[in-house]
């Protein structure tokens, strides 16, 4: 324990393997550029573009990742907090994304009004009634989980089949556009950077600070751990739950604006869709346990990304959309396997067979 | 803080072996023996050169405090821990044994019981004793007939009276624990290890697993028997084996080593008796205010209409058999069963009390019995563990900082003196003792005005229990209520004023003069019945 401690930290650091995973998808990157000639490290070059209008944007494959995971990551801020407080998830995220987008387009275009370049209400009042769509959402699986203890996969499966076709209701069965600058900045530009991507960092910026700030992550890991036990400790356990999966569904309302600000329309059959198995993987890519109890919001989010950057890189390697799912379900294999409990002691044992050598 | 590598290095611990005395593999019906056991964790538990004999046809008992090495011992005959040096021989098995699994040790004839019982609840009896071993017809299917006619049989032989078609959910914990022996008996062992079956056991069915364990060890079965109760040591075990600090202190056959010598080599000193222990001052307790007011307070189900009194700086005890509602009884005043009837006076107040926070916030704590399932939060360090309730009844957006963390934990872990490798290590990597004693840390850092401890020195070692015993007294003596429930009626007497008595979801009345032991039995039997 003296010359190798900046080893041993790396080697206990909870965010390894995540980070390591990362890392991976972008050697692959590395290597196929360098393979075919081009240079190595275009996969991190970023560059300055002039956009037709207004001004500059950083433009590049990375910027590229950071903007398209944003919905993924915002959603696995939520999905984190369900899994950790009640040992299920929610997979009812994607529909409520698309409800969202439905009900914020339908206040800003008017009823019936199938596309419109002027908005028929304050865009606050859109965005907000979008917000609140998904905390309403939120709280519905929250009461179906934490009161009436229904098991979360079977609580969340209503709005999941039916959020979707309440969005077609509230949009009289068409796809709303709303073709306005001031919609689409959510998911345009800020400056130079992917408003998304902003987006993102704020929301996981004031998620980490609640968390660090209040005792609401340590409510969260010990209901998760042990309900009945917190109960007896003082803690509200149901009402705990309740509100994980009530900001899990604030989170949804969020990603369902961005993603709907990013085609301006409220296309309520494509919106989030798939999104929430993408936001449980990159719960499961950061290192948490889906049962349940300790989790790690960093990990998480970096698993949300690589999710992206898997994908991206999939393009970029010229693979068709319709095939990319294959190669991305090899390349998620392999990363959860590095991380199964198998895998990791027999890690373990080696390098302590090692230390034992040594000593 | 220990360092692992320098604590299993010590060579004058090995180099005093001397092997020519001690019985080996064919000597005298010696069934398993173990020389020279060697194990360090991370943690702090570890075994140094222990050794161990097991004959057959003897019941072994295998003691010592929390944190000796007892379990730790017996993970590595049953393979789960994987010991670095030493050697296991097994009778009729040439060269040491080494397992790797479980089924490694039952392959070489060791089975192993626990406290929990590792059945399939909703399986039929004779489904448990045969499953993953299933005899089968010709056509290869499963031979119902046949092993529920076996099955039978076995039962039977020991003398166990249950029907094998039925669910295994219909019998007692005490049956379905006999179950598991059957199934490992039956499994041709022929070291039988059996790590605190009695915990969950009322008297009754204790004095039945004896029963059952007394004629397997005449059918030549050598048993390995952990426990944490004295009595029950001496009622069965024909031979004792004491651990010390991960050491092997000494064997001894029963005859030659009385109680007090029996406690005195397992705590390495002689018994600070506990006797000292003495409610000074408690007997003017009833003169003080009342702290709590119980009127015609019930939980439907559980607990029938009860009123109780516990004056400031008063210890009353609730005695009742298992199941009695003296937990429950308990719970209906916490909040952690809401009551449904009656009234509540805390102070002197009216208290509206729907959940355990309700509770806290008049000064209330409490320890519930089942530890595992209702104490400890597993994966969250020793020092979480701590400030749990203290930050629960200081509000999500009060957080402790963490230097006050660090204070309480640091103050707790002295004042109990909790075996902890650091405040940091998780709950669930300490030995029972300790995470009790965490969870009693819990509490006092919320500075209870009412504490209702359930079982505080359930699995605990001798030691732990006196010095519980004695904070319960000078808690006390600082002026807090405590109740107190026990199976122990002994370390209730030591402590308490006054006995509220349960029986079958009643309290049927209290005692508080001439508390004796028979006294109290009587009390909990009930005059009527004989």
């Amino acid at each position: 324990m003296n010359g190798n401690t900046v080893w041993n930290k790396i080697k206990n650091w909870s965010l390894l393997l995540p980070v390591v995973a990362l890392i991976l998808v972008m050697a692959v990157n590395i290597i196929y550029d360098a393979v075919n000639g081009n240079n190595p490290l275009s996969f991190f070059m970023i560059t300055l573009q002039q956009t037709t209008g207004n001004g500059t944007i950083l433009y590049g494959r990375i910027i590229d990742i950071l903007n398209r995971g944003s919905e993924a990551a915002i959603l696995a801020i939520g999905m984190t907090l369900v899994v950790s407080s009640s040992a299920g998830t929610d997979i009812s995220v994607g529909s409520v994304m698309s409800l969202c987008a439905s009900f914020c387009c339908m206040l800003l275009a008017g009823y019936g009004v199938s596309s419109t370049t002027t908005l028929a209400r304050p865009l606050i009042v859109g965005i907000l009634g979008g917000l609140l769509m998904g905390t309403v959402c939120g709280m519905f699986n929250g009461t179906l989980v934490a009161y009436f203890k229904i098991q979360p996969m079977v609580a969340t499966l209503i709005l999941y089949s039916a959020a979707r076709a309440i969005g077609l209701l509230l949009c009289n069965d068409l796809i709303v556009y709303v073709r306005n600058p001031s919609f689409a900045f959510f998911g345009s530009f800020l400056g130079p950077l992917p408003t998304p991507l902003v987006i993102a960092a704020v929301c996981v910026l004031i998620v980490s600070l609640v968390l660090r700030k209040t005792a609401l992550g340590m409510y969260i890991q010990s209901v998760g751990i042990n309900s009945r036990a917190s109960r007896i400790a003082g803690l509200n356990s149901k009402r705990i739950i309740f509100l994980t999966y009530m900001l899990c569904g604030l989170f949804a309302g969020i990603a369902g604006i961005v993603q709907s600000s990013r085609i301006t329309s409220a296309d309520s059959n494509n919106i989030g869709l798939y999104l929430e198995m993408d936001a449980i993987l990159a719960v499961a890519l950061g290192g948490n346990s889906l049962g349940g109890g300790k989790f790690n919001l960093a990990g998480s989010i970096i698993g949300a990304y690589t999710i992206q950057a898997i994908t991206t890189t999939l393009y970029a390697l010229g693979v068709s959309s319709a095939q990319a799912p294959v190669f991305k379900a090899v390349i998620v294999i392999i990363i959860v396997a590095i991380q199964s409990e198998p895998v990791r002691n027999f890690f373990k044992k080696q390098s302590q067979a090692r230390v034992r050598g040594v000593a | 803080m220990e360092d692992r590598t320098v604590s299993q290095g010590d060579p004058s611990v090995n180099d005093r072996k001397e092997q020519a005395s001690k019985p080996g593999i064919g000597d005298d019906g010696v069934v398993l023996t173990a020389r020279g056991i060697t194990m360090t964790f991370p943690g702090v538990k570890a075994l140094q050169d222990v050794d161990f004999t097991l004959r057959k046809g003897e019941i072994h008992a295998l003691m010592g405090e929390n944190g000796a090495g007892k379990s730790t011992l017996i993970k590595c005959l049953t393979g789960i821990n994987d010991f670095e040096a030493g050697e296991i021989h097994i009778d009729g098995i040439s060269g040491p044994v080494k397992n790797h699994s479980t089924r490694d040790a039952q392959n070489v004839g060791i089975s192993t019981v626990y406290q929990e019982v590792n059945l399939c609840p909703n399986l039929s009896v004779a489904e448990n004793l045969f499953i993953g071993r299933e005899p089968m017809t010709k056509l290869h299917t499963i031979d119902r007939k046949s092993y529920n006619k076996r099955s039978q049989a076995i039962m039977d032989e020991l003398g166990i009276s249950v029907d094998v078609t039925l669910n295994l959910e219909n019998y007692s914990l005490a049956i379905q624990q006999m179950v598991a022996i059957a199934r490992a008996v039956d499994m041709d062992c022929k070291v039988l290890i059996l790590d605190e079956p009695t915990s969950s056991l009322d008297d009754e069915e204790v004095e039945k697993l004896f029963i059952l364990m007394k004629r397997l060890r005449d059918k030549g079965v050598g048993i390995i028997f952990v426990t944490h109760f004295l009595e029950q040591v001496y009622a069965v075990c024909d031979r004792i084996t004491v651990l010390r600090d991960g050491r092997f202190v000494g064997e001894y056959p029963i005859e030659e080593l009385p109680r007090v010598k029996l406690v005195a080599a397992m705590m390495g000193k002689d018994l600070d008796d506990l006797a000292e222990i003495k409610k000074e001052g408690a007997q003017d307790a009833v003169n003080n205010p009342l702290e709590i007011s119980a009127r015609g307070l019930s939980h439907t189900g559980t607990v029938k209409p009860f009123d109780l009194d516990i004056h400031k700086g008063e210890v009353v005890g609730v005695a009742g058999l298992l199941g009695s509602g003296r937990s429950e009884l308990a719970r209906s005043i916490y909040g952690a069963d809401k009551a449904n009837t009656g009234t509540l006076m805390v102070n002197g107040k009216e208290a509206k009390i729907n959940q355990p926070i309700d509770a806290m916030n008049l000064g209330m704590g409490m320890l519930p019995d089942d530890r595992k399932a209702e104490g400890i939060i597993g994966d969250l360090s020793v020092r979480e563990n701590i400030i749990l309730a203290l930050q629960a009844r200081k509000g999500m957006f009060k957080p402790i900082s963490r230097a006050k963390q660090e204070e309480l934990a640091d103050k707790f872990i002295a004042l109990l003196q909790i075996k902890t490798a650091s405040k940091e290590t998780l709950i669930k990597q300490l030995s029972g003792g300790n995470q009790q004693k965490v969870i009693l840390a819990r509490w006092l850092a919320t500075d209870p005005d009412f504490l209702i401890l359930d079982e505080p020195t359930r699995g605990i070692d001798i030691g732990t229990k006196s010095e519980i015993q004695k904070l319960i007294v000078k808690l006390a003596g600082e002026g807090k209520s405590i109740l107190f429930i026990s199976s122990e009626i002994a370390e209730m007497l030591r402590t308490c004023s006054r006995m509220a008595i349960m029986r079958d979801g009643q309290k049927v009345g209290e005692l508080d003069r001439e508390l004796t032991q028979e006294n109290v039995m009587k009390a909990i039997a009930g005059g009527e019945t004989s």
